[in-house]
């Protein structure tokens, strides 16, 4: 496979000094595609009459001497539960197999007010639901760095083709690791911002108090440019937070004397891969010798984590995806009556993981059973939030695993559901707690797989995180 | 055992899908598996504890700026256009301007 050449300022700096034009690049990007896609399976749909467009207008201006916006040209590639107009968007599922969004997501329409010329759609777990991309309708996505190994999921389509140079930069969704997860097994960086940092608006609803919008990109600092722009109050977006929205580039080149970094046991205790630990235990160090002051602490909750997210994220599933009943858009399958028709159409429509978690869902909100499951996993969730909340009293960000284990092969967990929702421990409590996180690489395993290190820091606290993994990016740290 | 094939029937009913009686079988052995897991937070004393109804921190309540942060969220209930119909019909699997069709609905 293919490594990734460019980034936003190297095409920046090729565009300004006319080595090549938008268009060319363009046109680069998508024969790189033609070339890989076959093998990847990571992009769905390609968009080249909206990403030519774009980059005419990209060299319109460049011809004109106009002063170009910060992604100006810039390729980059979209999770399919984002919606773009007239580009299809199926979410990684059968029922919306023909859908074509209306209208932009707001991250879709300021990326692209920014410049940036959007190739594609990329694969991902049906409705983001899974942690390996092996849930998507269309096929597994690979994993470009070991081809029989899995992406991570959901948004394994997003981390592959900014891992494999198929895009600059891609948008993925995490709900409950969904992004971090398939950056560390991808090997590039990956954040989560804040809960409401990013709007959701045109985010196809997975759990609606837990999904948030980030980017994959190549370094860090394409990661604080990219967030820079896509973060902000959105009027179509009640949860989008009105907090200001600082330059998060400003921010990554400060050093990092006295940030003290919280590393909690219960991240590297039973069920860790002894490489994955050795590899974050040197991150760490390197963090130190950087200048962090390492201090142990505990989270106590961490093990109920897993209980807690099972029970919210499938009820809110349950409840958003009702609205897939064959009567306003994508898949309708007839029936005699109405009823028989929702049935029929969901019935077919959904694959076996969707179906699964909404039985779920709809189990723990159903009468009799609200109280003993739902609203007691609220109160669980208080408390993981709360143990988040007492660890930030005494450290600045907090160091962990962003997964207990490297890529596992493609087919080797399929078979039971619960194990493969385990595997999530070390990412869903700050989708809980509604904190922002980044996964950033920490070296390889001996069999050449990537390990993925995250920091957690609290709400709103992006550029503290971006400042630190820029400081372990530039210290060689991606590769120790 | 958590969850007896009479409870999968009715979940399935609840939640509009049509199992086949392998689904049923299957998503009975893994919604029990998964749910006798989730019994862990019943090792947890609750009581005491709000239910998470927010995600970030509230500011609390009489601090300076609180108002104004809190005023801040809510627009100002204007209309503004919302010309969609077509564009959205447009995706309808069966649409009869400027309906969406349904089969019946009411039996005789």
């Amino acid at each position: 496979m293919p490594a990734p050449t460019w980034t936003i300022s190297s095409v920046r700096e090729a565009l300004v000094t006319k080595q090549l034009s938008a268009r060319e690049l363009t046109q680069d990007f998508y024969e790189h595609i033609a070339d890989e896609n076959p093998t990847l399976n990571a992009y769905l749909a390609l968009s080249p009459d909206r990403a030519y467009a774009q980059a005419d207008r990209v060299d319109t201006a460049i011809a004109k001497g106009d002063v170009l916006p910060a992604l100006a040209g810039v390729p980059v590639a979209i999770k399919d539960v984002i919606s773009t107009t007239g580009i299809i968007t199926t979410c990684g599922s059968k029922i919306l197999q023909n859908y074509i969004p209306p209208y932009d997501a707001t991250a879709v329409e300021r990326l692209e007010s920014a410049g940036a010329v959007i190739l594609g759609k990329t694969n991902c777990d049906e409705f983001a639901m899974g942690s390996s991309n092996e849930n998507s309708a269309y096929g597994p996505v690979r994993n470009p760095v070991a081809l029989d190994r899995v992406p991570g999921g959901s948004s394994g389509g997003s981390a592959a083709v900014v891992a494999a140079g198929l895009a600059v930069v891609s948008l993925g969704t995490d709900t409950g690791g969904s992004i971090r997860q398939p950056g560390a097994f991808c090997g590039v960086p990956a954040l989560m911002p804040t809960y409401g940092r990013v709007s959701r608006y045109g985010l196809i609803a997975f759990a609606s108090s837990l999904d948030r919008i980030g980017p994959f990109t190549t370094n860090v600092t394409d990661a604080a440019s990219v967030l820079s722009i896509i973060a902000g109050h959105d009027p179509a977006d009640s949860t989008s937070a009105a907090t200001a929205v600082p330059n998060y580039r400003d921010q990554v080149e400060t050093p990092l004397d006295g940030i003290r970094i919280g590393i909690p046991e219960e991240y590297f205790g039973e069920g860790i891969d002894a490489e994955v630990k050795t590899k974050v235990e040197a991150g760490i160090a390197l963090l130190e010798k950087l200048g962090c002051k390492r201090v142990p602490i505990r989270m106590p909750h961490t093990e109920y984590a897993i209980a807690t997210y099972y029970v919210v994220a499938t009820a809110e599933a349950s409840s958003n995806l009702a609205r897939y009943d064959g009567v306003r858009y994508g898949l309708r399958v007839s029936g005699n009556t109405l009823m028989d028709m929702y049935r029929k159409t969901r019935e077919v429509g959904f694959g076996p993981e969707v179906k699964r978690r909404i039985m779920l869902g709809t189990y723990v909100l159903s009468a009799g059973y609200y109280d003993a499951y739902y609203l007691r996993a609220q109160k669980v969730r208080s408390l993981i939030a709360r143990d988040f909340a007492e660890a930030f009293e005494k450290v600045d960000a907090i160091i962990t695993p962003t997964a207990p284990t490297p890529a596992f092969r493609l087919g080797e967990r399929t078979a039971d559901p619960l194990q493969m929702y385990l595997a999530d421990i070390y990412t869903v409590t700050g989708s809980l707690a509604g904190i922002p996180g980044i996964s950033i690489p920490c070296g390889r395993t001996k069999a050449t797989l990537p390990v993925g290190m995250q920091i957690f820091a609290p709400h709103f606290s992006e550029g503290r995180i971006l400042q630190i993994a820029h400081a372990f990016e530039t210290s060689n740290g991606f590769n120790i | 055992m958590k969850i007896t094939r009479e409870e999968v029937l009715r979940v399935a009913q609840l939640a509009h899908l049509e199992l086949s009686a392998d689904e049923v079988e299957m998503y009975r052995g893994q919604l029990d598996e998964i749910l006798t897991y989730v019994g862990k937070l019943e090792q947890l004393d609750v009581a005491n504890i709000q239910p998470m109804a927010q995600i970030l921190p509230q500011p609390a309540a009489g601090t300076a700026g609180s108002q104004a942060d809190t005023e801040s969220e809510l627009r100002d209930d204007i209309l503004g256009p919302c010309n969609v119909a077509d564009a959205i019909l447009a995706q309808a699997p069966d649409a009869v301007k400027p309906f969406f069709r349904v089969p019946k609905v009411i039996e005789r």
